[in-house]
């Protein structure tokens, strides 16, 4: 499918004539902040936005969700059966989503659906997910993707990538999913060469305008037990206050925890996001906590990105670049310092 | 202000060379404009990395209980505060302590820099006794400096450190405004079902992150509540009820102890203003007990004591 071309005013019902087939999801401002949230007809979407306070990895990925459900009445016929949670899997679309956090959904599919274990919320999720990119004209300061295999334009696990032209928006489908939607958005003007041109200069641009960097070639080779024992990590820890603002925001943090909860006889179980930075994260049921300092838990969240995940997947590592954590840290802990401690032992 | 990182850096290497403390607990330059970091330095060489301005917010009292050593902190008025509190609660030693004291006129709230910018990033900062001068891309800024403040610095009773060993300018001038507590007022003065909607309004967006709880000098306990697993005092979900619990018990536990810092609201990744909560039990202390927290090292804090006076007849 050739490149196709809006105007900008036609998004809006382009995205109701969507909403027949799909549960539209776009950026939103409330409160102050961006975030992912069900497109309404009155036009709530906003795209001139930098990115979303939170990542949109909830959407696959919910910070909590009742999973199985039970009931522990030995009486009842199904006393002591756990069932599947019933859910719907609609088909849906998110647009408007940065590369970044594109390519983080990628990233976070290696663990969810590989040929060892298949998360079945997620792999049906992500089965019924359109991504609608929209490249960034304007990085942040804090944006280094194109440091980590990413970038302002980058495709990966986009379906349609929207480059915005001031009056226009560029529209190219990049898979076959993109292609259906954009035949039911009845998205089928060609854009002509001089807009085409624009958009390829616009990428170029963008990518330049990315004025931080990190460097990450040394990673691989270095040996775990160096980096581990490492000089440099009461320093890097010192400032955090251990809270989960960093591994909440990340959209490349994937790691949860299962719970159970019970009102008298019937019960939930229920699946929440969990954060490395948490003292409960490694305590076990004897009592003893293999990470009971603030350190080793630092160390963790660093280490797990940065050398467990590089050479574990062989895949670069674990981060997008979004800046998320350096903007929303409380007390100006930076990965892109700890890429180059590391990088540079 | 901005002059007093000099001094700081002066005493700071003293007092590490001469050995009066094995450590300095300051601020230095954040790796972002408008953002500072906390540091620990041992090293007197390194003391140059001292660094002061008016976004030097995070309270550093937060860094002292179970430390052992002597310790040289910098402390602005609440920071000094939390200090008090944590030697009454037998978190750290007077004698541990060489405080380098900060007379403050406010620290300012960079979310109201970043929502006065509607979007614009700010690439440089500089500031002056009243002003900030903000650059940017195709933008330049001069604000003034108290409009800007941190809400809880708008209404700070006690800018002047409460103790010190040195101290690094002179004393500034503590405002006599009478009632610092409008707002809460205003909360007190609705109806309980509204109120009960503000409060489920205000932390809707709380993700659980307990950035709050963990910027809060106060916050020390070994097992924080919500960190029990056995027996679980509330659920680890982003259930609304099991938040709430989460905040209101959190404000109780601060009943008395809390400075109004202001370190969990300007902590919060989703903008929530939690000293809604505290502030009422701030007003309340002061109402019902007259007292105020972190004012002296000699006095018990008012829920741990008792006096003949107790407004409540129930216990004479």
């Amino acid at each position: 499918m050739s490149d196709k071309i809006i105007k900008k005013e036609e998004l809006t019902d382009i995205l109701k004539a969507l909403k027949e087939t799909y549960e539209v999801i776009a950026p939103v401002k409330e409160n102050g902040f961006y975030s992912f949230k069900p497109f309404k007809d009155g036009g709530n979407i906003d795209l001139n936005f930098t990115n979303t306070r939170l990542s949109p990895k909830s959407l696959l990925f919910p910070q909590s969700e009742r999973i199985f459900e039970f009931n522990l009445d030995e009486k009842s016929k199904d006393g002591y059966i756990v069932k599947e949670h019933p859910k719907d899997y609609p088909p849906s679309v998110i647009v408007g989503i940065r590369p970044c956090d594109a390519k983080a959904f990628k990233l976070v599919n290696i663990n969810f659906d590989n040929p060892e274990f298949k998360d079945p919320w997620w792999v049906k999720r992500m089965e019924a997910m359109t991504f609608i990119g929209l490249g960034c004209n304007e990085p942040s300061s804090t944006c280094f993707c194109t440091s980590v295999g990413c970038g302002p334009f980058n495709e990966e696990g986009l379906d349609v990538m929207l480059f915005d032209l001031e009056e226009y928006f560029l529209v190219r489908a990049l898979t076959e999913k993109g292609e259906k939607l954009l035949k039911q958005g009845r998205v089928d003007k060609d854009v002509d060469e001089g807009l085409q041109k624009k958009a390829d200069e616009l990428r170029i641009k963008a990518e330049k305008k990315i004025s931080s960097s990190v460097p990450t070639d040394k990673l691989k080779e270095k040996k775990i037990n160096d980096l581990f024992n490492a000089p440099f990590w009461d320093d890097v820890a010192f400032a955090c206050i251990n809270c989960g603002t960093c591994t909440f925001l990340c959209p490349t943090c994937w790691c949860f925890d299962i719970q159970d909860e019970v009102t008298k006889t019937v019960g939930d179980r229920i699946r929440n996001w969990d954060s490395c930075m948490f003292p409960l994260f490694t305590l076990h049921a004897s009592g003893h906590n293999p990470r009971p300092e603030k350190v080793q838990r630092v160390r963790q969240r660093f280490m797990h990105k940065l050398k467990y995940y590089v050479d574990e997947y062989n895949n670069g590592v674990a981060c997008v670049g979004c800046g998320r954590c350096v903007k929303y840290c409380p007390v100006n802990v930076d990965v892109r310092e700890v890429f180059s401690l590391m990088n540079g032992l | 202000m901005i002059r007093y990182g000099d001094t700081i850096r002066e005493i700071a290497k003293k007092i590490l060379e001469e050995k009066t403390v094995d450590l300095i607990i300051g601020f230095k330059k954040g790796t972002l404009p408008i953002t500072t970091e906390p540091v620990l330095i041992k090293d007197a060489q390194n003391s140059d990395q001292l660094y002061w301005d008016s976004f030097c917010n995070m309270n550093l009292a937060n860094y002292l209980p179970k430390r052992g050593e002597k310790i040289g902190i910098i402390a602005k008025g609440c920071d000094s505060r939390n200090i008090a509190v944590h030697i009454v609660e037998n978190q750290i030693k007077r004698e541990q302590l060489y405080i380098i004291g900060v007379p403050c006129k406010g620290m300012i709230d960079r979310r109201k820099i970043v929502s006065f910018l509607g979007g614009k990033e700010v690439r440089e900062v500089t500031e002056s006794d009243e002003d900030i001068t903000i650059k940017g891309e195709g933008f330049e800024h001069t604000l003034k400096k108290n409009d800007y403040l941190q809400d809880n610095c708008r209404t700070c009773m006690h800018r002047n450190p409460v103790i010190y060993d040195a101290i690094v300018g002179d004393l500034v001038e503590e405002r006599k405004d009478p009632d610092p507590y409008d707002d809460v007022k205003e909360i007190e003065g609705i109806g309980l079902e509204e109120r009960w909607e503000s409060f489920s309004d205000l932390i809707k967006d709380c993700i659980r992150c307990y950035a709050c709880r963990n910027a809060c000098p106060l916050c020390y306990c070994p097992t924080c509540f919500v960190d029990e697993s056995d027996p679980q005092w509330v659920g680890k979900s982003i259930d609304p009820t099991d938040t709430m619990t989460f905040h209101i018990l959190r404000a109780y536990h601060c009943t008395g102890r809390c400075t109004d810092c202001g370190a969990c609201q300007q902590a919060c990744p989703m903008d929530i203003n939690v000293r809604t909560f505290t502030r009422k039990l701030n007003k309340d202390v002061l109402d019902l007990y007259g007292c105020e927290a972190g004012l002296s090292i000699e006095e018990r804090p008012p829920l741990d004591t008792y006096k003949p006076d107790d407004y409540d007849k129930f216990i004479r």
